[in-house]
């Protein structure tokens, strides 16, 4: 019993010195592997699931159509950065973000449509359609990667 | 020159102001990874220009309706798990000539395993998948079609890959991004692609 007692006495307490530099670690850690949060989403989107997915490089070229329904709202919504918006919008949004890059890199700028699994085609097609017009033709269909089974 | 006395700078504090940034980060940034399929849409053709002529054979239709059924080729219906096997068996039929490679004759299709079925796509150069849908079917079945029309190249890319290099396409296209300089890659890559091209046509969706 005294044995145990002794022990006790002589313990050292734990030096905190090196936990900013773990904090650092751990925050430099975030910084570098995610990305600012750029738009609140709107509409309800649930994505679906696909197997043959490619990861999307370079996020500075990519701009994003979200597409999905509000809550107490009938009929898909299309939301581009922060506002609901319509169709005849895209064309503007598309000339906005070619604005803010260079020449070389507009034929590499890619269209991300992001759309719920129970939206209709119609409004993908439609959205595709306003792309042609304007000749962004690189798209993605945003999905999740995961077994085509679970999209039903 | 005297030496002077520095007081040593009180460090405590340090970490409670990491880990305010930290937590900061935490709640503005977003983690995930951006996935999906990629596609290249169709420049807008003059309306004046009739489209190229395709033998009837060459095409394989694939038509989607508004209760997300999906019928190929106007007579069958499938499930959407039997689709890979149907468009493979299309592509890979070489049943007969096909377009000319690199100004050469036209030529078999000598690395095809098809039935080469008269009745059924040439050659993977020529054969066509052609998808129609509807403006009311549901996204995630639309998705759930072209994943299966792509994954049918990639299944037959694949197969041809590993019989002429002894790897996968996919293990290809891998390393080829982690050594972007080797050239032998990407002749291997861009061969492969010629071999199999992927011609996906989508029609306009009916009303």
């Amino acid at each position: 019993m005294s044995k145990f007692r002794k022990k006790k006495k002589g313990m050292p307490g734990i030096s905190t010195a090196s936990l900013p530099d773990i904090v650092f670690m751990l925050l430099f850690f975030f910084m570098v592997t995610t990305v600012m949060r750029e738009t609140d989403l709107k509409v309800r989107q649930t994505l679906p699931y696909a197997t043959e997915v490619k990861k999307l490089e370079r996020k500075s070229l990519v701009s994003y159509i979200y597409v999905g329904k509000i809550e107490g709202q009938g009929g898909d919504k299309i939301q581009l950065n922060d506002r609901i918006s319509s169709l005849e919008d895209i064309k503007y949004f598309i000339f906005a973000e070619r604005e803010t890059h260079s020449e070389d890199e507009i034929p590499l700028l890619t269209t991300s449509i992001k759309a719920d699994i129970n939206s209709s085609v119609g409004t993908s097609t439609d959205i595709k359609e306003e792309l042609r017009n304007v000749n962004a033709l690189k798209i993605n269909y945003s999905t999740r990667k995961g077994d085509i089974t679970r999209n039903k | 020159m005297a030496k002077r006395d520095i007081p040593e700078i009180n460090a405590g504090s340090m970490a409670d102001i990491a880990f305010l940034l930290l937590i900061f980060f935490l709640v503005t940034t977003t983690m995930d990874v951006d996935t999906g399929i990629s596609r290249k849409l169709t420049e807008k053709q003059d309306p004046n220009i009739k489209p190229p002529k395709l033998k009837e054979k060459n095409v394989f239709i694939v038509t989607v309706n508004r209760n997300n059924d999906l019928l190929v080729e106007g007579t069958k219906f499938i499930q959407v798990d039997e689709l890979r096997e149907e468009v493979i068996k299309f592509i890979d039929n070489g049943g007969g000539l096909g377009n000319p490679i690199d100004g050469a004759e036209p030529a078999e299709c000598d690395w095809c395993e098809g039935e080469k079925d008269p009745a059924s796509s040439d050659h993977p150069n020529k054969a066509v998948i052609s998808l129609e849908s509807d403006r009311g079917t549901s996204y995630g079945t639309y998705i759930s079609v072209q994943n299966e029309l792509v994954g049918a190249y990639t299944d037959l890319r694949n197969r041809l890959s590993k019989k002429l290099y002894r790897i996968t396409y996919t293990e290809l296209l891998k390393q080829s991004k982690n050594d972007v300089k080797n050239e032998s890659l990407k002749e291997k890559i861009k061969n492969i692609k010629k071999k199999y091209p992927q011609i996906i046509s989508e029609a306009e969706p009916t009303k």
